[in-house]
């Protein structure tokens, strides 16, 4: 059944539904309704599972750390500052293969000092290698958490779910979460593998030193894990499907995977490219023009398509590629930049272009620090894209 | 689509009162979306919440820059912020305020001005001067765009943790600024 709910507390109910069996957290604007409510249902009596102050970041990501370890279900959140904080950990999870799910409620870094939403957070750690959804609504935020444990506890690899900080954290909309019941029939309860967890009878040590002799390996280990796990993500994302039917995600869109969704015509011009709840905004942006009301028959008129990256690590290029390369323009809109270089997304979709395809990729950088994303800077940005130059060009009005 | 900006100070429900809007729209079979502009948080300081009615899937995060509807919760932000610049002729405003529509110092169509002494209602209900959930009742009376069962319901979703008294209070509000 659909409620109408806020989406730190939709993240909220969908985690007491898969019951971890710890939860960690130090609250930090956007992110501190969804922890907050956390506290509550266990302090209510609706929750089983421990829930552990910490006096920091740092400290939060260690508990999870530590307990996931010990070979039970965690979760914690974070954004910004919290995040920089827990950078080492962040890190360190990845490394110990252990399947922690996290929330970034992404906001802007200082200074200045800024608690508004963009996505500059989350790419600091976006090289960590954990597993990276970004969420359009609070639907598919639901929806990319329950998906994020069974991916993270059947791969032993960690898996963060971005949620723009306030746009969709602090928004009310009709959401529908899945009751416990429904979820275990998707997500049974987490048994760790004998030999890969802390337990005294049969004693392991995690995390332990690598000379160079093998360090090497162990890295490229990993990366080739990331990049093997798409299997499992396209599989799993199947299942998710046959489970779950109250997604409104992708309805409209002519390519849908766990890794993106393109809505638009098979010959578009133009190909406008973000990650997260900006993407509702540049389809209402197409669904206005020319008096139509019509998504479907403007992006047709006007040649126009929609990618949305619902999973940026491992980067689908592939995938990507497949769908941009068939347009003359390509506009990447990130809310985050390597400052220095250019859009990071657009960064990462270049880079995978090189010599591939013969598209015009120009990066555009909207929506820093919670400048409002408008619909007519999406119509700047299209118009923007078709003209010659392709240098990085900051979108603020 | 209908599109509606409240204005107010921090402290006074705005943002309360955007949610309460979507709540009972949806509770009325509608899609909705309520979100609030946040400054960081001071009481006092103006502050805008936004909600949106629609019967399809509203898909847009922008703020409300040409609202169908204007909620003024605090008039005394009337003269000291820009608050009609961006509504076109149609758009009404519902104002709290003790006096009538034709004192009132905005240059706006009087037809499309509606005024209701939230704070009076609220100060002989609550004994303060909670004006968010009074200015709904005249909200649904004078847009139609909510109905006062869907924001009773609302009410009761919303205020859950407060207990019995605090909600009864709050319908006896909306109710008496509904029937005004």
């Amino acid at each position: 059944m659909k409620n109408i709910l806020e989406g730190s507390r939709a993240i909220a109910l969908t985690i007491k539904n898969i019951n971890p069996a710890v939860v960690s957290a130090y609250p930090i604007t956007p992110q501190t309704h969804i922890v907050e409510d956390l506290a509550k249902f266990k302090a209510d009596g609706e929750a089983d599972y421990e829930y552990a102050r910490a006096e920091s970041e740092f400290a939060a990501a260690s508990i999870v750390l530590g307990a996931s370890a010990t070979g039970v279900r965690t979760y914690t959140a974070t954004c910004s500052q919290g995040l920089l904080l827990m950078a080492e950990v962040v890190y360190n999870i990845a490394g110990m293969r252990l399947p922690i799910v996290m929330t970034c409620a992404n906001r802007a870094v200082s200074a200045p000092i800024n608690i508004w939403n963009d996505q500059q957070d989350v790419m600091s750690v976006r090289d960590a290698g954990w597993i990276m959804f970004f969420a359009e609504n609070h639907q598919e935020t639901v929806d990319q958490h329950i998906m994020a444990y069974k991916i993270a506890e059947k791969l032993k690899l960690p898996v963060m779910v971005n949620v723009d900080g306030f746009v969709l954290t602090h928004t009310y909309e009709p959401v529908e979460i899945p009751t416990r019941e429904q979820i275990k029939k998707y997500l049974p309860d987490y048994k760790s593998t004998k030999g890969e967890f802390l337990d005294p009878n049969n004693p392991v040590t995690m995390g332990a030193f690598a000379t160079p002799a093998d360090y090497m390996e162990i890295r490229e280990e990993l990366h080739n894990d990331l990049i093997a796990s798409k299997k499992i993500i396209d599989e799993e994302y199947k299942k998710f499907n046959k489970f779950f039917k109250q997604t409104v995600n992708g309805q409209q869109s002519t390519v849908n995977s766990p890794f993106l969704e393109y809505t638009g015509p098979s010959n578009p011009k133009v190909i406008l490219v973000a990650m997260g709840s900006v993407i509702g905004t540049i389809k209402e942006t197409v669904s206005e023009m020319n008096n139509i009301k019509s998504l479907a028959a403007n992006l047709m008129r006007e040649k126009i398509g929609i990618l949305k990256i619902k999973i940026y690590r491992p980067f689908p290029a592939e995938e990507i590629l497949k769908i941009i390369g068939k347009a003359k323009y390509v506009a990447v809109i990130d809310k985050s930049i390597s400052l220095g270089q250019i859009g990071i997304l657009a960064s990462d979709i270049k880079a995978a272009a090189q010599g591939k395809i013969n598209s015009k990729i120009q990066s555009f950088i909207v929506g820093l620090g919670g400048r409002d994303v408008t619909k007519e800077m999406v119509k700047k940005i299209i118009r923007e894209v078709k003209t010659n130059g392709d240098e990085v060009k900051f979108i603020g009005k | 689509m209908f599109q509606i900006r409240i204005h107010g100070r921090g402290g006074q429900g705005v943002v309360t009162a955007a949610e309460l809007i979507a709540i009972a729209a949806f509770k009325d079979g509608k899609i909705a979306q309520a979100f609030p502009y946040f400054g960081v948080e001071r009481t006092g300081a103006p502050i805008e919440a936004y909600a949106r009615l629609s019967d399809q899937v509203i898909q847009t995060r922008e703020r409300v820059y040409n609202p169908d509807i204007l909620i003024i919760v605090d008039s005394t932000l009337i003269g000291t912020l820009d608050m009609t610049s961006d509504c076109d002729r149609n758009t009404k405003i519902v104002i709290n305020s003790a006096q009538d529509k034709k004192d009132i110092k905005i240059n706006f169509p009087k037809e499309n001005i509606f005024t209701i002494d939230a704070t009076k209602i609220a100060l002989e209900i609550f004994g303060k001067n909670l004006s968010n959930t009074v200015i709904l009742g005249a909200f649904a009376k004078d847009t139609g765009l909510i109905t006062l069962k869907g924001l009773e319901a609302a009410i009761r979703e919303k205020f859950a943790d407060k207990g019995k008294e605090i909600i009864e209070k709050n319908i006896k509000a909306i109710d008496k600024a509904y029937n005004n």
